[in-house]
């Protein structure tokens, strides 16, 4: 088996393999076998588009957490340019699973900030697998404050498991971090655009995720709960994870179907991982889309709208008054 | 009849079939000390053991009935009924436990909203009902909250909240993940109108609650010894593999961490918080005689 496929991938991979085996073979021999290549290319595309076409919430989950997947910083390499990364909650820390810093985005300043995992090991422990402790939500919240003051617009990138469930996270106020974002976020005058890249996992994915427009990636998921963490509450048991992810409906597609995001950003076959250059420049054009929209609505209505839009979040009957 | 009980003389002896006489829940037991109570002796100490100082849950309705004033209450948007739109089925269909929460509570979701009275001084006043779901927030409670903010702001009086809920209510999705944002926006607006919003934290507040408007008040209040915090003591434990400190995110701890401003026993919250109002809203004290 292929670590660099899922396991509903794997008859890509396999197809994909011959490939290599064929060009290895075309190399050595004098006879054409660039016809034959083409034709398994081409089926193997069509391989990809089907098995991708029908994808699960359970297998859109695995590729949100896949180990290749770009993170924030791939990301920010490709769609700013000066960036400067700044560190830091001025009280306690700098938390390495959230990054932030000023960049330009064609031009423009932006306040980038995003939960960031790590490639290895060692930089999984540094960063803690994207889980961010309460002086996380401090430093995003101190940028978000110094971009409101220079009026430069906040972009935040939404890919984590969780806030830590540690014992440290609790002592130093991980629910008050939080929520203080969301209260902040809710009023903040300057434009806010949320995009989740991979894994947005509960109240540590929200506090960076209030704002004017909410999008995301294809593939990436976004829930209350992870669906092992909602199985192992609501069934008893982690291995009921695919039936709580299906339950859930955590895609982008479902929460755009259900009002709860405004945009899905479309990936290249076979998901970000394959074609990084590209998945960055979707996000790009999206961005830039969205803040010339703001630019024309004026910031005052702008936050008339923002609070509109959070308020209005609820499914619910109201009675008739008896 | 045993040897023994035909020895008895008849007046003695009890009648086995006479045992259910006895009215069920006369007696009730401390959660904390396991002294046997007296329950109206109990209800007359609103729940707290007279024997140990336990704060034993309260819930929703009877919350506010015992804090808010007799005259003068007026129930906020009482209409509102959750739907399950989605369909949302785990080993139960989530409109099934709808009903029997209903059917055991009374109440229609976890989140009682009233507008009052406490010691004279006009409030909203809103509490979570832990037996409904375990006080979970989904859309209806999200909702009546940002109701409850808004007649506060209408009228200009303050906010008080009593949570005791397990967080979000995972049986709605996202869209109880988006009530922590919908709730605090809600409360951004009350802050920039100089409305007092006051946060009594009580067993147990934690998740989504107690990391959104829990945790926003212009002053917070916990009672004795409550369980507070954002992830699970067992979840925390099964991730740092190491055994929690004594006492670790009880009211006690978070007193001593920064997290909240004072402890008051449940008892003297009318005095305390209504106080607290009048100087927030810049008044003279007032006695109210009851």
């Amino acid at each position: 088996m292929n670590p660099n496929y899922l396991d509903f991938e794997q008859p890509i991979a396999e197809l994909e393999a011959k490939i290599e085996e064929l060009r290895y073979v075309g190399d050595d021999t004098e006879i054409n076998i660039g016809e034959e290549i083409s034709k398994l290319e081409e089926k193997s595309r069509t391989l990809t588009k089907n098995i991708f076409a029908k994808l699960g919430a359970w297998q859109t989950s695995k590729l949100a957490r896949h180990p290749m997947r770009p993170y924030t910083l791939d990301y920010v390499d490709r769609i700013f340019t000066d960036f400067q990364e700044l560190h830091g909650d001025r009280t306690y820390a700098d938390d390495a699973a959230l990054v932030g810093g000023i960049a330009r985005l064609e031009g423009m300043p932006v306040m980038v900030i995003g939960h960031q995992k790590g490639r290895d090991t060692k930089e999984n422990i540094r960063r803690n697998f994207g889980m961010p402790r309460p002086e996380g939500y401090r430093k995003a919240l101190r940028l978000m404050k110094m971009a409101e003051r220079f009026r430069i617009p906040i972009l935040t990138f939404i890919d984590t498991p969780g806030a830590y469930p540690g014992i440290g996270a609790e002592e130093r106020g991980q629910s008050e971090a939080i929520a203080r974002n969301l209260f902040v976020m809710a009023d903040l005058k300057t434009p806010i655009i949320c995009t989740v890249i991979g894994e947005g996992g509960s109240g540590g994915a929200l506090a960076i995720g209030v704002g004017d427009r909410v999008m995301m990636l294809e593939y990436s998921t976004y829930s209350v709960i992870s669906p092992e963490g909602c199985a192992s509450i609501l069934w008893k048991s982690a291995d009921k994870a695919e039936d709580a992810a299906e339950a859930m409906g955590i895609t982008a597609k479902i929460l755009k179907e259900r009002g709860l995001i405004d945009q899905v950003i479309r990936e290249p076959l076979g998901s970000a991982h394959r074609d990084i250059d590209a998945t960055a420049r979707n996000i790009k054009q999206a961005l830039v889309d969205a803040l010339e929209s703001f630019e024309k609505i004026g910031l005052e209505r702008l936050l008339e709208m923002r609070y509109e839009r959070l308020t209005s979040f609820g499914d619910f009957l109201e009675q008739e008054a008896s | 009849m045993s040897w023994f009980e035909k020895l008895m003389p008849t007046r003695i002896r009890t009648d086995v079939t006479n045992k259910g006489a006895v009215p069920e829940g006369l007696w009730t037991k401390c959660t904390s000390c396991s002294a046997v109570l007296y329950r109206a002796e109990l209800e007359r100490n609103q729940d707290v053991c007279p024997k140990c100082n336990q704060h034993m849950r309260i819930f929703g309705r009877r919350r506010l009935d015992l804090f808010l004033d007799e005259a003068g209450r007026e129930e906020i948007a009482a209409n509102l009924m959750p739907v399950d739109k989605y369909k949302f089925k785990d080993s139960k269909k989530y409109k099934d436990r709808l009903s029997v929460a209903q059917k055991n509570t009374g109440e229609k979701d976890a989140l009682i909203t009233i507008k009052g009275k406490v010691k004279g001084v006009d409030v909203v006043a809103v509490a979570f009902d832990f037996r409904f779901m375990g006080g979970s927030m989904g859309s209806v409670v999200g909702e009546k909250f940002v109701r409850a903010a808004n007649v506060a702001l209408k009228e200009n009086i303050p906010l008080i909240c009593f949570s005791a809920s397990g967080g979000a209510r995972m049986q709605e999705a996202l869209f109880s993940l988006m009530q922590m944002s919908k709730t605090s926006a809600a409360l951004a607006k009350l802050a920039r109108n100089r409305i007092p919003y006051i946060s009594i934290l009580t067993d147990p507040t934690m998740g989504g609650v107690s990391a959104s408007f829990a945790m926003l008040g212009d002053v917070h209040i916990a009672e004795p010894k409550a369980l507070i915090g954002f992830a699970g003591p067992r979840v925390i434990e099964q991730t740092v593999r190491e055994q929690l400190p004594e006492g670790f995110q009880r009211s006690e701890f978070l007193l001593e961490h920064g997290a909240i401003d004072m402890i008051v026993d449940r008892r003297d919250l009318r005095d305390r918080v209504s106080s607290l109002c009048l100087m927030l809203s810049n008044r003279p004290a007032v006695q109210v005689v009851n």
